[in-house]
């Protein structure tokens, strides 16, 4: 077990890559009542193209696969895992993302039991064919909720904007129509592909003794065998650099219309502190364009065209990233015009300008850190990019004009924008 | 568990909560008055108008400058509703400075900074700033519209319209779309005028903090005239008549269903506690009935919860379901309803649902918003139970306490926001 020490956040961290490959961390945390941990796969929304385990030929699974195989794992023979977890005293959920499935579980007393019922529950799949079928039911009210949501319909409509071919662009749920033709045995063909603890990532952050519960967890994964680690293969969208739509308008049943503008990345090939640095580069550019702080959001707020809906925000996977900035807006083509125009302006920032940004981003990362939620899910994140949570703040520190400048000429180009708007129906 | 100390500085009250698990401190201040329809649209506006500008910051530029200097210390202000009394809350939240590299005592500004938001606003001609009131009054109008947008915020406003019409409960914290042009700077100004020395008020400091160096410095900042507290009338509510169902149309592809009843047991009730735990078996949880047999059994729903207003004895039942199994649903709910006048559940489901409400209580204060959330409702009720007292009031609820309250529950009105008539056929 290696041990990691954070001197100026007075934190401590503990790592293990398990023989089967698992990686397991551990953050003890005094003073919280609650332990909170999350098992991870690199498996998300984007991956539905790839070689399922022991074929040789790439598939194509249907839209939301990767979503309804996270519902259907709580599902087992003698009945639901959350029943299981409430009778310990735990909540449990998960999520899916375009890039991670996560199950997780907090609890403020037996965390050992729920711990195991953790990694049990995942690594024992259960799917037949009876309840494959009822659980589409219950995930086509779950579409059917984000259909009337206009700010998902508005966020899933940019990023369909950018995208040509990468699946980024495919709501996370899939479709009604999609998920009809979900079967036991696609899931089972997911499950075997995507599953393996090689593949995977255990966070564990409240008051633990991290020695006790990194030897449980190795004896849970001794007791049990896997099959040896293989090189997942996953289909290599061929994506244009530049936007596939400049604009898209959604009619709704709303009275107020939104608008975000968005920016596809160019270059999503960096790798690791890189990628790290240019993703924070273009936070602190979108922050200070953008800001409560900045002249640019007092003009916006003081015109009547923003309220306090505006955020922005800037994300990097392995194969995509995009920004988006907007809110809800009585005139959405007048603040599209107005945000494309901030962005085309900037030439530069003020070296004070800077570090008072940097200052605003150290003091939000503390705050983040009051969070074992925040720590576990974006730890996971950031490992699976090898990047580090930890090297936010010293990276904050070494970004320099020149580096803000960089990002900045190398994002904002016409050909990367793309506008989205929900707007009321016409009646 | 969490230690509280509380200190009366003249009008103010005085909570201070030192731990420390957090990296930064955390202020909040509450403001808190009776539900009235004459005043709740400029309650609604002054907490958005006083946070844009002080005599010192007259921007908001300069204002977000500044908390960005304190190492992006945060501003927030909201309003909510607790039984019939409207809460304005502001808070700051600022880094402890003991993870910062240069070493600046930073919690003292904080508090400035909140003296100076509350005490030195921004002022013309002896009243707020026209142009900040118009433009406050701007951004309140369209956050009262888009409520309409968010369809699940929608129907849980309609259902509390409808239920509670003619009673102040009825009343949305946003105040009423119509009542905002008539607010003038003067009249805000005047009005905060009155709620300053009026309202009751409560200022939070929780962090790793030296207790007697932040009484000494509140004291010091702070003076609030003593005031006579604002304890509501009581008998003015209704009792229940006939169930109301009330189908409302519009271009929706899933219906949402909102069921509200009357509990007749609030946080100053002996059976308090045998209500959490009979809202825990009933709805609150994953493990409960309404989820596993509306979701679970049914599949009519991917979500199907209950959800218990402490102060008002107000209980609602939400889902989303196709429109077309509105019939089904309804029956399923009533079903799980009926189920626990009868008893109709194990002990198994009491102790699970025990464990998970305790586990709740026990993750709520590992945030200082919970703490708050835990403390206040103390400063709320006449009747006060201390964190202790609720680990302990819960465990000993007993299954025939549970069947009691069940037997008090009435169901008032049924509210379904649906498609328009001849859609998606």
């Amino acid at each position: 077990m290696k041990t990691i020490r954070y001197e100026q956040l007075q934190e401590q961290l503990f790592y293990e890559k398990l023989e089967n490959g698992l990686d397991v961390y551990i953050l003890p945390k005094k003073g919280f009542n609650k332990t909170y941990a999350t098992f991870t796969t690199r498996y998300g929304s984007v991956d539905n193209r790839f070689v399922p385990f022991g074929q040789t030929e790439m598939k194509q699974v249907p839209d939301g696969i990767a979503h309804f195989l996270e519902h259907k794992l709580f599902e087992k023979e003698d009945g639901d895992v959350f029943q299981q977890f409430s009778k310990q005293g735990a909540s449990a959920n998960a999520f899916t993302s375009f890039t991670r499935t996560a199950y997780l579980f907090s609890s403020t007393t037996n965390v050992e039991k729920n711990l195991e019922t953790l990694i049990d529950f995942v690594q024992s799949p259960y799917f037949t064919e009876q309840t494959v079928e009822k659980e589409k039911g219950i995930i086509a009210q779950e579409i059917r909720m984000y259909d009337d949501n206009p700010d998902w319909r508005l966020y899933f409509g940019l990023i369909e904007s950018m995208y040509h071919e990468h699946p980024v662009k495919i709501d996370i749920a899939g479709t009604v129509e999609s998920i009809s033709e979900i079967t036991k045995d696609l899931l089972y063909e997911c499950y075997e592909t995507f599953y393996h603890p090689s593949n995977m990532l255990l966070f564990i952050v409240g008051p633990v003794d991290h020695v006790k519960i990194m030897e449980q967890i190795r004896q849970n994964q001794a007791r049990k065998t896997f099959r040896a680690a293989e090189n997942i293969q996953r289909w290599h969208y061929e994506e244009p650099t530049e936007v596939a739509e400049a604009k898209k308008v959604i009619e709704m049943n709303v009275q107020t219309p939104k608008c975000l503008v968005g920016i596809k990345a160019k270059n999503v090939s960096r790798l690791g502190q890189e990628k790290l640095k240019h993703e924070l580069a273009m936070n602190v550019l979108l922050d200070y364009l953008f800001g409560k702080s900045s002249p640019h959001y007092e003009r916006l707020y003081q015109q009547g065209l923003i309220d306090e809906t505006f955020a922005y925000d800037y994300t990097e996977e392995k194969e995509f990233g995009f920004a988006l900035i907007g809110g809800d807006t009585p005139d959405p083509d007048q603040l599209a015009t107005e945000l494309k125009q901030t962005l085309f302006q900037f030439t530069t920032i003020h070296e004070n300008e800077l570090e008072r940004i940097k200052k605003k981003k150290i003091g939000a990362f503390l705050r983040s850190l009051n969070s074992p939620e925040y720590i576990a899910n974006q730890f996971t994140r950031y490992a699976f990019n090898e990047m580090s949570l930890f090297e936010v703040v010293p990276t904050l520190e070494t970004l320099t004009v020149a580096d803000i400048e960089a990002v900045a000429s190398e994002c904002l180009d016409e050909k990367q924008l793309t506008v989205c708007q929900v707007v009321p129906k016409a009646r | 568990m969490f230690q509280e100390q509380i200190e009366q500085i003249q009008g103010l009250r005085l909570h201070l909560i030192p731990t420390e698990k957090y990296k930064t401190n955390t202020i909040v201040f509450k403001m808190k008055a009776p539900l009235r329809k004459e005043d709740v649209t400029l309650r609604a506006l002054l907490p958005y108008v006083l946070q844009s500008a002080t005599k010192t910051h007259p921007t908001m530029m300069q204002l977000r400058s500044y908390l960005d200097d304190l190492y992006g210390a945060t501003l927030h202000v909201d309003l909510m509703k607790k039984g019939e009394y409207h809460i304005i809350t502001f808070r700051i939240d600022i880094a402890n400075e003991k993870f910062l590299k240069d070493a600046a005592p930073l919690l003292s500004k904080a508090l400035e900074l909140l003296h100076e938001i509350l005490f030195s606003p921004l002022l013309e001609n002896g009243a707020f700033s026209t142009k900040i009131v118009e433009q406050e009054k701007r951004v309140l109008k369209q956050k009262i519209q888009s409520i309409f947008d968010d369809k699940m915020r929608y129907a849980n406003l309609r259902l509390v319209q409808e239920m509670y019409k003619g009673e102040p409960y009825a009343l949305d914290v946003h105040g009423e779309l119509q009542d905002v042009d008539q607010i003038d700077a003067k009249r805000l100004y005047a009005y905060y005028e009155r709620a300053l020395k009026e309202d009751d008020v409560d200022l939070y400091v929780i962090g790793d903090v030296d207790i007697a160096e932040v009484k000494t410095m509140v004291e010091r900042l702070f003076s609030f005239s003593p005031r006579k507290g604002n304890a509501l009338n009581d008998g003015i509510r209704k009792t229940k008549a006939e169930v109301k169902e009330i189908i409302e149309r519009q271009d929706v592809k899933q219906g949402k269903l909102n069921i509200g009843y009357r509990t007749n047991v609030t946080y100053n009730d002996d059976d308090y506690y045998a209500l959490q735990v009979w809202n825990g078996i009933f709805g609150g949880f994953s493990h409960s009935k309404l989820f596993i047999n509306v979701r679970e059994k049914a599949s009519l729903a991917y979500y199907a919860a209950s959800r218990v207003e402490s102060h008002q004895g107000f209980l609602m039942v939400m889902s989303g379901i196709e429109p077309k199994n509105y019939e089904k649903a309804v029956k399923i709910i009533n079903e799980q309803m009926e189920a626990m006048k009868k008893g109709d559940f194990t002990d198994e489901e009491i102790t699970q649902t025990k464990a998970v409400i305790r586990n709740q209580l026990l993750e709520t204060i590992d945030t200082p918003r919970g703490m708050v959330e835990v403390s206040y409702h103390n400063v709320i009720a006449q009747r006060k139970r201390p964190f202790h007292e609720w680990l302990q009031g819960i465990d000993a609820v007993t299954r025939d306490q549970i069947v009691q309250v069940a037997k008090k529950i009435e169901l008032d009105t049924i509210y379904f926001l649906t498609e328009k008539d001849g859609e998606n056929q």
